[in-house]
This record gives C-alpha cells, sequence and structure tokens, in this order.
C-alpha cells in the first residue's frame, strides 16, 4: 500500500549512528512509482546507511522508515522489491538458471525465467555455473534476480560497474523499459553520466545528509558557473582580469572562461573581436555540479570545525 | 494494488526451492563433499575394517560409532562454515534483503545436512556389509538411519552458533578444533570408559555422546533408554540456536 503522497516507500526524519559516527543524520526521502532515483555522493556519504534502512537491514535510531507503508523488515513490504546489491556472492557451483528459479520462488506472481533472463540479457547464460563467469555477466544475472519478481520498486546498488559499454547500454535500456512501465527506481552509482542518463531526480548526499534534490537539470542550475569556449586574437591576460572571470585557460587553439556571467563576458568578447569564432557555452554538466556541492560542503564542514 | 498475499502453496514452494538450491550446490561442491564424504569412510576402512580383529559385536560397535562421527560433519560444517562465509561475502544480507520467508535458509540448511549424512551414512553400510561382512540386520540399519539422520540436527545448531562466532576463512580451523576432540571425548573412536577418569566427566555433556549412545542401541550393542538421550540433544539444539539467534540480533 503507498501512502497518501503517492509515495512507495520513505524515510522520514531518518537518523543512525555507528558508535560516535553519525553515518545519516535526519534524512527525508521519498521513492515513487515511474521514477528513477539517484542517490550520489562521496564515500562515506550515508547511501548505503539509507539504503540499508530502506531495505530493513538496518534499524533507525531515530525517524521512520517506510516500505510500502510498512516496517521494511515485514516480508509482505519486501515482496514489492528487487535488490542488487553492490558485493553480494552467489553461490558459484548454481547455474543462472537455478539462481533466477529461486529468486523468483520468493515472489507471489513472479516473471518466467525466460521473461527474466531476457530482460536482463542473460539468456544465453541460463546453463552456466554462476561462478565462471565474467564480473559483468555476474552483475546481469544478479539484475536479473532483481526484477524477476515484478517488484514495483528497485534497489540497483552500483549496478554497472565492471561492465563493457555495450553491456552498459543494455542494462540502461532495461532500466528505463522498467521505469516507464511505471516501476520506481533507486540507483546509486560513481558513474555521474549514468545519473545523467537515466534519472528523473538526483538526491546529493554528504556526511549523513542530503544536501541537495531536485531533477538534474535543476541541480546543474545549482551551480552557476558557465564555460565559455572561443578561438580569439585577444589576449589571455586581458581577459583574465575582466570582471566575473573565473579562470581561463588554453584548449589548443581556442581559450575556456569559465564564469557565471557569460552574457557580460560574451557581449565583452564579441564587441571587441570581429573575428572571434568557434563561440560555444555550456552550463556545469552533472560531474561539475557534483564536485562543486561536495566541495561547498567540505568547505561547511571545516568552517564548522574550526 | 494493495498488499500480495502470497498463497500457501507458493510460500511452501520457495522452501522447497531453497533446499533444492542448496543440496544442488553443496553437491556439486566438491570442496565441501570429499572431506565431509571420504574422512568417515577412510577412517573406517582403516581402523573398522582393515586393523579391527574379527567379530561380530566390535565391527557393529565401529560402524554405529564411525556413523555418529560421519554425520557430525555435514552439520558442523555445512552450516558453520557456509554460514560464517555466507555473512561475510554479502549473500546472507542479500537474502535478507529479498523476500526470502525468514527460516527458509535455515531449513535448507538442515535439509541438506541431513541429506549429505544419509549419503555418509550410506556409504559407511555399504562398506559394513559388503566389504567388512559385519554382520547387521536391515531392522538395525533402518534404526541406525533413524538415530543418525536427525542427529546431525544438534551439530547443525552448534555449527550455526560456531559460524556467528568467526567471519569467513577462520570457521574451518575454529570447527575442526571442535570436532576431533568432540569426537575423542564422545567414545567415538574407542570406547568412553577407557578414557581417564576426568575426561570421561565430559562425555555426558556433549551431543555426540548422546547421539552414539542411540546409534550403539540401534546395532544393539547396548539398550538404552531412548528418550533422556532424545531429550539431551533437544536441549542442546534449542540451548545453541538461542545463544546464535541472541548473537545473531546483537551482530548481524
Amino acid at each position: 500500500m503507498a501512502s497518501s503522497d503517492g509515495a512507495l516507500a520513505r524515510l522520514h526524519q531518518a537518523s543512525k549512528s555507528y558508535g560516535k559516527v553519525r553515518a545519516l543524520d535526519g534524512v527525508d526521502l521519498a521513492l515513487r512509482g515511474g521514477e528513477l532515483l539517484a542517490l550520489l555522493g562521496p564515500n562515506g556519504a550515508g547511501k548505503t546507511t539509507a539504503i540499508g534502512l530502506l531495505l530493513g537491514l538496518l534499524r533507525a535510531d531515530a525517524g521512520t522508515v517506510e516500505l510500502f507503508g510498512r516496517d521494511p523488515q515485514a516480508i509482505q513490504a519486501r515482496r514489492h522489491i528487487g535488490v542488487m546489491l553492490q558485493d553480494a556472492h552467489l553461490p558459484a557451483t548454481l547455474r543462472v538458471g537455478e539462481l533466477i528459479r529461486l529468486a523468483s520462488s520468493y515472489y507471489p506472481t513472479p516473471r518466467s525465467v525466460q521473461e527474466s533472463a531476457d530482460l536482463a540479457g542473460v539468456a544465453d547464460l541460463l546453463k552456466r555455473p554462476y561462478g565462471k563467469l565474467s564480473g559483468g555477466q555476474q552483475r546481469r544475472v544478479q539484475f536479473a534476480l532483481a526484477l524477476c519478481g515484478r517488484p514495483k520498486l528497485l534497489f540497483l546498488d552500483e549496478p554497472t560497474v565492471g561492465m563493457d559499454i555495450e553491456a552498459r547500454q543494455k542494462l540502461w535500456a532495461a532500466i528505463r523499459h522498467l521505469v516507464a512501465e511505471g516501476n520506481g527506481v533507486v540507483l546509486t552509482t560513481h558513474y555521474l553520466e549514468e545519473a545523467e542518463a537515466l534519472a528523473d531526480r538526483v538526491c546529493v548526499m554528504a556526511r549523513g545528509r542530503v544536501i541537495s534534490e531536485g531533477s538534474v537539470d535543476a541541480l546543474r542550475a545549482r551551480v552557476a558557473m558557465k564555460r565559455v569556449r572561443c578561438s580569439t586574437q585577444l589576449p589571455i591576460e586581458i581577459i583574465a582580469a575582466w570582471p566575473g572571470v573565473v579562470d581561463i585557460d588554453r584548449e589548443g587553439t581556442r581559450l575556456c572562461i569559465a564564469t557565471e556571467h557569460a552574457e557580460a563576458v560574451v557581449r565583452r568578447l564579441l564587441a571587441l573581436d570581429a573575428e572571434l569564432s568557434g563561440l560555444e557555452v555550456r552550463a556545469a554538466g552533472l560531474a561539475e555540479a557534483f564536485t562543486e556541492l561536495t566541495r561547498d560542503d567540505a568547505v561547511a564542514s571545516l568552517q564548522e570545525a574550526a | 494494488m494493495s498488499t500480495l498475499a502470497m498463497p500457501r502453496a507458493r510460500v511452501i514452494n520457495a522452501y522447497l526451492e531453497e533446499m533444492r538450491s542448496e543440496c544442488l550446490r553443496y553437491l556439486r561442491n566438491p570442496g565441501f563433499m570429499l572431506p565431509t564424504m571420504l574422512f568417515p569412510t577412510v577412517f573406517y576402512l582403516m581402523f573398522g575394517v582393515f586393523l579391527a580383529r574379527q567379530g561380530g559385536e566390535a565391527a557393529r560397535y565401529l560402524l554405529a560409532a564411525y556413523g555418529t562421527f560421519g554425520v557430525m560433519a555435514p552439520g558442523l560444517f555445512g552450516f558453520g562454515v557456509s554460514f560464517s562465509m555466507e555473512r561475510e561475502n554479502g549473500m546472507l544480507t542479500l537474502k535478507r534483503a529479498q523476500p526470502m520467508p525468514p527460516f527458509a535458509y535455515i531449513a535448507a540448511k538442515m535439509a541438506m545436512a541431513m541429506v549429505v549424512a544419509a549419503g555418509v551414512l550410506t556409504l559407511l553400510v555399504l562398506l559394513a556389509v559388503f566389504v567388512a561382512h559385519v554382520p547387521v540386520t536391515g531392522r538395525q540399519i533402518a534404526a541406525l538411519y533413524l538415530a543418525n539422520v536427525p542427529g546431525v540436527l544438534p551439530f547443525c545448531a552448534l555449527g550455526l552458533l560456531l559460524g556467528t562466532l568467526v567471519k569467513g576463512q577462520g570457521a574451518p580451523a575454529l570447527i575442526n578444533m571442535i570436532y576431533l576432540p568432540m569426537a575423542f571425548l564422545s567414545g567415538l573412536w574407542f570406547p568412553v570408559t577407557a578414557l581417564p577418569r576426568a575426561l570421561q566427566q565430559i562425555a555426558p555433556v556433549l551431543p555426540s555422546y548422546h547421539l552414539n549412545a542411540l546409534a550403539l542401541d540401534a546395532v544393539d550393542i547396548v539398550q538404552v533408554q531412548a528418550l533422556p538421550h532424545v531429550a539431551m540433544l533437544a536441549a542442546f539444539t534449542v540451548a545453541m540456536s538461542w545463544l546464535a539467534a541472541r548473537r545473531l540480533r546483537k551482530v548481524g
């Protein structure tokens, strides 16, 4: 049963400490159907703890944790979810088909083994022992186990680690397919392009707190820095001295100017250099936004400590 | 979309699938099967067949004792080692996150231990009947299975507890340090009465001693009241499981 605002799972003011370390500090998080939420953050930010709470692997010290309106430790709640953890070993001597068959048996109305295998792209591996597969193939098998029970909510922890580009693209397509069917997905990843390609919503965590939440575009927009590139005769030292220019670099024949006031800089460039060519203005990518956000947070923590 | 009720038949199916997987998994694992099957059979072959003097009574004694010795291993190692490994390598975490019925994991390991125990016992009986020509009746063999196959359960519980105490690679060493002395002190290699008096006092607290009493009774070496021994084994199983559960709640 979903709660009134359509959230399939939620953390409300959830906190969790390990000894003196506060792994999670009053976090609010809602997971909805038909939406992919990317959970980003440096190591130790609290992503794994947040997921551990939602899966019922950990107990919150304070706050509430709900999975389909229930305690995540209730098996009825977990029958709606599929899970792919970061480093889970599966029995090496079992065949891929046997592993899918076993995981399917936990759910009330699972997909057929063949359907799960097709979706995850492991149909050609069904007879192979799990231990004989490559790392990327094992990840795909784990993905098949996550989706075999027709879950309404999928937890994917670093799903594409060890995959080659083609396998990664296939997995992305499968994830998009599941989201389009109306299922919710929670994704943690170190690959920002993965979040950029898939996420409807991005939640950046640092030091046990959510420091930013919103769409990929909204997150990018939070970083005002833009990059202006162009080929120009103007001397680099002159441009560097302009107000609003934060940084300037030579990239081959072009200059790359970092500024928060792209319009003013471009106007000035065009006014002074009629010959200017190859002009390009770009907003920060998710990677830059992420670096910026987590750096700000690190600075804030230093100031707090001082 | 309200909460999906899981029909009872599907829950039972989940238990059966878990048992099937666990059995398949270990039957295909020579690293587990070979020592578990070979240790007791080779020991029995050496001490119970080649080195033993001929005579019905001694040969039956050894069959029962090595049977007990043989069924301890799948319980202790099958449970203890695999449990401590799976706690370390993330498999147990995944299972806890998946909607696996809560006792399926334990039930599957118990089923696997009983299947392997029956396998060990069968090898020993075949050696006893066809190689050593031990005079045992069909009734005695049936009674031996009845005692020793469920008799693996207290050792499963002990293995479970040991598996909660150590993680990963440390488990086999710890379990061997308990397995072999326990077999020795319970009179599985020679009668308890042959041990120094002080050591004899230890036997009655060991599950292997009680299981062996039932096994010896099965092949008519001794006549014992089954109930006290069964009760001791059951109590031991409950106590070990309780300690293991308590420890798991603490350490996860």
